[in-house]
């Protein structure tokens, strides 16, 4: 059994929702969730940002279809941080 | 916690309404002038029957309705699908389920309601004088007259609301569009003693 504890990603998203928007939705899908995100590179159309999140057990199903509702797309998995909780 | 999970999609929507809002105007102000020419070309043929007045009024009202609904459905759903497709070849993704799908699928329909109910209401509302001829039988003025300054006050607040919008002196925004309305009656005037 593990639990992800941080996890960067790199994410293409459109101008709207802006990165405030898009952060506090994302952080609003875990008690615990820390989230900070980077703008990397601004398009005419779209946005490559890094998002980092942080918490004590993160769902990456739930946050890759939060960040696709929004009408973006996780690139890339660029870190992870996990830990076993025991034998399952 | 329904507006919490739909948030976006009530941003895109509030960024629809700046859209709606013109239409709501532009159409609007077609709609309450075309009713003004009516009521106005009525009056100057010296009309005497309501229920055929009410009739042809009422034909250019849904007809206005239906036009405003239609071609600002078409328009719109073409400018967001094109939107769409674009923000889909940029991100290289099938946006269909995102709010931006949702948003290109339901804001063509806000902005059309918008659009064809806006003349719609508004002749309903400059028409009412008309509907109650005889319960305002006791007013000096005769139903055309009626029916013409309500018209005047329909457009008179139209100005007044655009004024509110781009955040300028409200009686001279109401005044502009009052005197353009006025200009209309003339012109009808003009033409409708002289034939």
């Amino acid at each position: 059994m593990t639990k992800i504890r941080r996890l960067v990603l790199d994410v293409l998203k459109p101008h709207q929702p802006n990165a405030l928007d898009f952060a506090s939705a994302l952080a609003g899908l875990g008690p615990d969730y820390h989230i900070t995100l980077t703008v990397i590179e601004v398009d005419k159309k779209t946005e490559s940002t890094m998002v980092t999140i942080e918490g004590a057990d993160i769902h990456f199903d739930d946050i890759k279809a939060a960040i696709e509702k929004m009408g973006a797309s996780v690139h890339s998995i660029d870190e992870v941080e996990v830990y076993g909780t025991g034998p399952t | 916690m329904i507006f919490h999970k739909n948030k976006h999609l009530v941003l895109h929507s509030l960024r629809a309404w700046t859209i709606a809002r013109r239409y709501l105007i532009t159409n609007g102000f077609d709609g309450a002038l075309t009713m003004l020419g009516m009521v106005t070309g009525f009056h100057a043929s010296g009309m005497t029957e309501l229920p055929v007045a009410i009739s042809a009024c009422l034909g250019a009202a849904i007809a206005l309705f239906i036009s405003g609904l239609s071609s600002a459905y078409l328009s719109e759903k073409a400018e967001r699908e094109n939107e769409l497709r674009e923000l889909e070849q940029a991100l290289v993704v099938d946006l269909t389920e995102s709010d931006y799908g949702q948003a290109s699928r339901y804001l063509p329909l806000l902005v059309a309601l918008v659009n064809g109910l806006s003349p719609l209401l508004l002749s309903l509302l400059i028409l009412l004088p008309l509907f109650f001829a005889e319960q305002l039988q006791a007013l000096p003025s005769p139903p055309f007259i009626n029916a013409m300054v309500v018209a005047l006050i329909c457009i008179f607040s139209m100005g007044v609301f655009l004024g509110k919008i781009s955040k300028t002196f409200w009686l001279w925004s109401g005044l502009r569009t009052l005197i353009i309305a006025i200009v209309t009656v003339a012109i009808i005037l003009f033409f409708g003693h002289s034939l």
